[in-house]
């Protein structure tokens, strides 16, 4: 077990920078996602540490060891893909113990290690198996389970789950966690679902465009987003970003919507936001479930406000009501008794308390 | 009660006849289907048929106007003459023992091949590829004349007398089926996922482990496939060694008849027909064994599938 760390590494292919010089400690033990869309190189990153990749420019060390031209078996790595990359005309158990086998460990060792490993993810009636006789999920299994016995440094998971059906893949995300748990490996983990991220993480990178736009546990990049690009990443339904003036009053901020819809900065925020009044080019961030229907009474810094409901989604235990300020969707989530209804007018409630304002530049102030 | 039920059936959906069915549509891609098939099998097996009926008679038969397909005096001789005749012995003899040594120097050299240029990215890998395909589309038509001055010139400097040797086949025909083999052994190694070998890279594999403990093994089909089509190549050449090698006892099979079984205008009919057949058996045997292999999928399960 050890930890992994990048200095300023850059990926080049040609002309083009995949990675553009990112920086990254990752501690022993800690289970790390790498999480952004498709293109920003998560998975090039990943590679680089595999040795997959080679580096064109910065180090990358495991346990403390620049590794930049050590080739991957000498890594000490394990990896899961994506489609999982199972041997075809090897059982599970020859599958799992072919690195063993290759470095020549005892037979015993190995028979020891892969029980171990059958015995942690589950799957030991199926070690005699062919992989074209296995599901997806036990497939997966067996690629966890070969990375498992290998006992390396870290564990490299390249979007593990993207190959499953979706209620397969939740129950995948929870075995994955609870595997961690029992092996307490380093784990560098890609993925470009960000529920998986804030589900398996200890901390979260998120990456765009070759850079490391924010590190942190799932909860900080929750709610404390540091750019307009991790606030509108991360979140189910993605938080709503909406164009306002920042308006100085008697005292206080006014938020100028449109016309009709001129919210107050709540007065904790004051002093924080007061430098940008008048700034153009401002947005305003604010969670679908900062948005709620109105309530009897109502906490200082929520701001009520009308609005004609475009349509709803009933989801049992709330309701996404949609509806557009200024031509942008936006989107709250109310009770299921709230009495909201396709085309309807309705009071709405923002919770300012949990405002964002972005400026131009796309950073959160 | 009649009328009730009648009634009630109203709400059922309804079947409408007439439009065209799924089963009917099969049937008649079926009845298409045999119908050429007949026609390809039968104009396919109808010249071996012929030759097994001709190999069956005597040269009188032969050459009597009777009805050609229908043996009267059915007669093994044939097969005993050539048989107990010493060369044909040679001749089968030299043309297993050059098609084994062709199919084994082919494998030798397109398996690795394949692997460089598919899957080790080198300067220039790309156009040595298609170089590799170019070189197959030259006939050996154009290449004897030349490949015969080589092995003179080749003599004139070191002595080593290529010419009439059975051998000299050896090394001519690999410039027949290496490309190819390499070929399609590129295209099947291409379709292998590139995960997997990069799983087996990080599981501690040399390049020559994951060549001989993955590739060689999810190739297989697509090794057996090359492996088939160097053995036919090597079996029926009957350019190179017509041009190549002159002494009987040098001689391959498909040379061998034609040189040995027609004397001047006299035609030994019912021999050669014989010695034809006989000289098709081993590749439909190869064939008979290796085709299930080669048709079965061996890479089922290796991603999602």
């Amino acid at each position: 077990m050890a930890g992994v760390t990048l200095r300023n590494v850059v990926k080049r292919y040609g002309d083009v920078e995949a990675v553009r010089g990112i920086n990254l400690d990752i501690a022993d033990e800690e289970f790390v996602v790498l999480v952004g869309p498709s293109g920003c190189g998560k998975s090039t990153t990943l590679r680089m540490i595999a040795g997959l990749e080679d580096i064109s420019d910065g180090d990358i060390a495991i346990d403390g060891d620049v590794v930049n031209d050590v080739p991957p078996k000498d890594r000490d790595i394990a990896m899961v893909f994506q489609n999982y990359a199972l041997y075809p005309h090897m059982t599970v158990a020859e599958n799992m113990s072919f690195g063993l086998r290759l470095k020549r460990y005892p037979k015993a060792e190995i028979k020891s290690r892969v029980d171990e490993a059958a015995r942690i993810l589950d799957i030991r009636e199926l070690l005699d198996r062919k992989p074209k006789a296995l599901s997806g999920g036990q497939r997966q299994r067996v690629a966890m389970g070969r990375a498992i016995v290998r006992n390396p440094k870290v564990f490299l998971f390249d979007e593990p789950l993207s190959n499953l059906d979706a209620k397969l893949r939740v129950q995948m995300r929870t075995e994955i966690k609870k595997v961690h748990l029992k092996v307490r490996t380093t784990t560098v983990y890609v993925t470009h679902d960000q529920v998986e991220a804030m589900t398996l993480a200890d901390r979260v990178v998120v990456m765009n465009h070759g850079l490391i736009e924010q590190i942190g546990p799932p909860n900080e990049l929750y709610h404390h987003p540091r750019t307009r690009f991790v606030a509108g990443f991360i979140g189910s339904p993605a938080m709503n970003f909406i164009p306002v003036q920042l308006l100085a009053t008697d005292g206080g901020l006014d938020l100028f919507i449109t016309g009709s819809i001129v919210l107050p900065v709540p007065p904790a925020r004051v002093e924080r936001y007061k430098g940008f009044a008048g700034q153009a080019g401002l947005v305003l961030g604010l969670r679908p479930e900062h948005i709620t229907e109105t309530s009897a009474a109502m906490d200082p810094g929520v701001a009520p406000f009308a609005m004609t409901l475009d349509v709803i989604e009933p989801m049992g235990n709330e309701t996404l009501v949609y509806f557009t300020i200024g031509g942008d969707t936006m989107c709250g989530r109310v009770s299921p008794n709230a009495g909201a209804a396709d085309g309807q007018p309705m009071r709405l409630a923002a919770n300012l308390n949990h405002m964002h304002l972005i400026d131009a530049a796309g950073m959160v102030l | 009660m009649t009328a009730a039920t009648t009634m009630s059936d109203k709400g059922a959906p309804r079947r409408k006849t007439a439009y065209g069915s799924m089963s009917r549509d099969r049937t008649w891609a079926l009845r298409w289907s045999y119908f050429f098939l007949v026609i390809f099998a039968a104009f396919f097996l109808l010249p071996p048929i012929y030759m097994f009926i001709t190999s069956l008679k005597t040269s009188a038969e032969i050459s009597a106007a009777t009805n050609p397909w229908w043996v009267y005096n059915p007669t093994l001789s044939n097969y005993v003459e050539l048989l107990t005749k010493p060369e044909y012995l040679v001749f089968f003899r030299n043309s297993v023992v050059v098609s084994t040594f062709v199919v084994t120097i082919t494998m030798l050299i397109s398996i690795p091949a394949a692997f460089a240029l598919s899957r080790m990215r080198f300067w220039g890998s790309a156009t040595l590829a298609t170089g590799v395909f170019l070189t197959y589309l030259v006939p050996d038509t154009l290449l004897f004349i030349p490949l015969f001055k080589m092995f003179a010139v080749f003599h004139e400097w070191t002595g080593i007398q290529m010419l009439n040797r059975w051998w000299v086949l050896l090394v001519v025909y690999p410039t027949l089926t290496v490309p190819f083999c390499t070929w399609i052994m590129i295209g099947y190694f291409a379709s292998i996922p590139k995960e997997l070998d990069e799983a087996a890279i990080i599981d501690g594999a040399s390049w020559f482990q994951t060549l001989t403990r993955i590739f060689i093994p999810v190739a297989l089909p697509g090794i057996i496939a090359a492996t088939i089509f160097a053995f036919t190549v090597s079996w029926a050449q009957f350019l190179y060694p017509l041009a190549f090698t002159t002494s009987v006892d040098q001689l391959v099979l498909p040379v061998g008849i034609i040189t040995t079984l027609i004397r001047g205008d006299v035609f030994a009919w019912g021999q050669i027909m014989t010695g034809a057949l006989l000289g098709a058996l081993p590749p439909l045997i190869i064939y008979a064994f290796l085709m299930d292999y080669y048709i079965a999928g061996l890479t089922a399960g290796a991603t999602k599938g």
